[in-house]
């Protein structure tokens, strides 16, 4: 077991340094940057578009005390409750309030308007389309009873908390759905990369070298354990980069509620869960990469496996609101879901030990794969000969 | 794993017994038995897909025997006896981006050697071997040759007891094969045991003191090369100036004459009536000379016509892809 672990040390180590000694690293540290810049890009796009296409202004055509009274009124309201929920109100003083052509201003007007309110205020009459009356006419009521009533809205005073006993569970639920999320973001980019990772030793031929040397469970520890630490390098870059973004942008840490377990227990089963979830994954991708003796076949096979991975996280997530229920003690206890499901308890539940077992368990099991890929690989894989080498990937796992 | 382990003969470096491996159901080594004792160099021959590699492959722990048990350095668990062991695959092959020492150190280094002694020794002998200069290369920087180099000094960087190289001289010119022969020998000098598989003859009947023969999954022949070779009787090779008369009756009578030659194998009452009735006879002696068989009549007769054939195909081959090479 000690050599085991030395070997695996071994391994680790070169795979470590390889790959974070590499330029390819620093790309690798910028990736989530970039879908985080089309994410803004795109989201800035998208609102000064709808913006520009979703201002309504109203013509107002009413008599000029009236028509300044609904002006003030609109203005008292939109203190209060936002000026995106009024429209632009524009003052038609050519237009008689109870000009029978009102219709054919709507479109003659030199700002195309989306409605008119003619009439008075204590009968405000309101043309457009229908959709657009539908959708105006409530509003246009509350400021002409505004207008009406000359009152000012009462000013609220503010006292903020970070949570109320009623919204304990619901905020618990959204950090257990965002835990999830995190977890399963990061084992999908990350847990992937274990695919190919053995195919750089098949392709330059120092399989053979590792295997008469150390155990072969010792390559595949040390295969993943490498790849993880290069995850939790890559982790730790973009936490801290995320919060101290957090802290500029919102000049301080924000007052976040806190999950069941405490948020600093809750961040190291974070952390944890995120390791077993990778070394889970990771050990069963290896074992099937291992198997694998071209970058194409990697490649195939990336398409089921990102597949099996979201078909995890569906049940997990499926399973969020439903603590204690069948389905979500299943959820816990299937290995490649276990994490998953385990976070979104340490989100809603306090108790600990459950951490621990669910840790060994998956631990376990982790061991079981790594085994089990290392049979398989020692029985199919390393054959000498032509014909073992051109064998395919699927003969290769029935044999 | 290693408390499983069964402990055997700590004299040899080597022992097999009736070991058999199938691939999909055909043999590829089919009950082999073979002892190697410790302290010699030995030499494994037998054509491409004869099952030499496999049968290195479980004598190592790379794969396991589907029957039979074998032993290394005493323990039925060879992996747990790596860190005694130096092995160069057939299949050559190094990280690409490490530097050439550092790739030294890091095979050290599976094999239990400190990294840091390792870089050490990795270094001094680069400049040993004549690398200096490529110390701190990486080995995609470094020729075809440099790199076998770099392998072969990373197998035995942790000084090992016992050495084992597959088709070691594949792929080599005739300078880095006699480089390698130089250190094959500067190993067993140092009571090292090499243990090394190939199709070319001549490198074992020049290294070897004991050969194994593989051919079709099994070997016929195990023992010394001296042994080997007394398995043909001695070649006569005769030059007369009469064509026939009484000492005719001393040479086999299917014997046909090229011209005035005469080849024969040296009948079984040996040498000196031979000689008595060619004298007595009037055979006009012109030339004689005896010859023992080399190991490649030796090789052909216990392995076979067509493995011979297979073998010199092989190293055809071989002798073409070098060609390419230059």
């Amino acid at each position: 077991m000690i050599e085991t672990i030395r070997a695996a040390f071994v391994i680790a180590r070169r795979d470590f340094a390889a790959i974070i000694f590499s330029k390819s690293f620093f790309f690798f540290l910028l990736g989530p940057l970039f879908p985080l810049i089309i994410g803004i890009a795109a989201g800035g796009l998208g609102q000064q578009v709808r913006q520009d296409i979703d201002r309504p202004v109203i013509g107002v055509a009413l008599e000029e005390t009236q028509s300044a009274k609904l002006v003030d009124a609109r203005a008292a309201l939109a203190k209060n409750l936002g000026n995106g929920s009024f429209p632009e109100l524009l003052l038609l003083p050519d237009v008689s309030p109870t000009a029978p052509n009102i219709k054919t201003k709507l479109d003659t007007a030199s700002t195309p308007l989306t409605a008119i309110i003619s009439g008075s205020l204590e009968a405000p009459l309101l043309t457009g389309s229908q959709a657009d009356v539908k959708r105006w006419s409530g509003r246009v009521a509350l400021l002409s009873e505004t207008a009406l009533s000359g009152s000012n809205p009462v000013t609220v005073k503010t006292d903020f908390v970070a949570t109320t006993g009623s919204s304990k569970k619901r905020t618990q639920i959204a950090t257990a759905q965002g835990g999830q999320i995190i977890l399963i973001l990061l084992t999908m980019i990350l847990a992937g990369m274990v695919l190919s990772n053995l195919v750089e030793e098949k392709t330059n031929k120092i399989i053979e070298i590792l295997a008469a040397a150390i155990p072969m469970d010792a390559i595949f520890l040390g295969k993943l354990f490498a790849m993880l630490g290069m995850a939790l390098v890559g982790i730790a870059v973009w936490s801290t980069l995320g919060l101290i973004g957090v802290w500029v942008i919102s000049s301080g840490m924000p007052d976040l509620p806190a999950p069941a377990v405490g948020w600093p227990l809750f961040c190291v089963l974070m952390v944890l869960y995120f390791s077993m979830a990778y070394l889970l994954l990771g050990s069963l991708f290896l074992g099937i990469g291992a198997m694998a003796t071209t970058v194409r076949e990697v490649q195939t096979l990336s398409m089921p496996v990102t597949m099996g991975q979201l078909l995890v996280f569906f049940l997990a997530a499926f399973t969020v609101t439903k603590l204690g229920e069948p389905i979500e003690w299943f959820a816990v206890a299937f290995p490649f879901s276990s994490p998953f499901a385990m976070i979104a308890r340490a989100a809603q539940m306090d108790n600990i030990w459950q951490h621990g077992l669910a840790l060994i368990w998956q631990g376990m099991f982790t061991l079981i794969i790594i085994r089990f890929s290392v049979m398989l690989f020692r029985r199919n894989v390393m054959k000498s000969g032509n014909s073992a080498r051109k064998k395919s990937l699927l003969a290769r796992i029935r044999s | 794993m290693t408390s499983s382990a069964q402990e055997n003969n700590a004299a040899n470096a080597i022992e097999a017994h009736k070991i058999v491996k199938r691939f999909d159901g055909d043999i590829a080594v089919d009950g082999i038995d073979l002892t190697i004792k410790k302290g010699s160099i030995f030499g494994i021959l037998g054509p491409n897909g004869a099952g030499k590699t496999t049968t290195l492959r479980m004598l190592l722990g790379i794969i396991d025997p589907d029957e039979g048990e074998r032993f290394l350095l005493g323990s039925s668990d060879p992996i747990s006896k790596s860190h005694q062991v130096g092995y160069l695959p057939e299949e050559r092959g190094l990280y690409q981006s490490m530097k050439a020492f550092d790739a030294i150190a890091f095979m050290g280094a599976l094999r239990g050697l400190p990294l840091a002694e390792g870089r050490k020794r990795g270094r001094q002998m680069m400049e040993d071997h004549g690398l200096g200069d490529a110390v701190d290369k990486q080995i995609r920087q470094l020729s075809k040759g440099m790199a076998q180099t770099v392998q072969l000094l990373g197998t035995i960087v942790h000084e090992p007891d016992l050495i084992i190289l597959d088709e070691p001289f594949s792929g080599l010119d005739a300078l880095n094969q006699g480089k390698l022969e130089r250190l094959i020998r500067g190993q067993a000098d140092k009571g090292v045991t090499v243990i090394f598989s190939t199709h070319v003859i001549a490198h074992a009947e020049r290294l070897c003191e004991d050969i194994a023969i593989v051919a079709n999954g099994k070997i016929p022949f195990t023992g010394k090369v001296s042994t080997a070779r007394d398995r043909l009787r001695p070649q006569v090779h005769l030059e007369t100036h009469n064509l026939d008369g009484p000492w005719r009756s001393a040479i086999p009578d299917d014997c046909k004459p090229l011209g005035h030659n005469w080849h024969f194998t040296l009948p079984e009452s040996g040498v000196e009536p031979l000689l008595r009735a060619l004298i007595e006879g009037d055979a006009g002696i012109q030339s004689l000379s005896i010859e023992r068989p080399g190991l490649h009549d030796a090789f052909v007769h216990i392995a076979g016509e067509a493995v011979a054939k297979k073998m010199e195909e092989d190293l055809a081959k071989d002798a073409g892809l070098q060609g390419e090479a230059a």
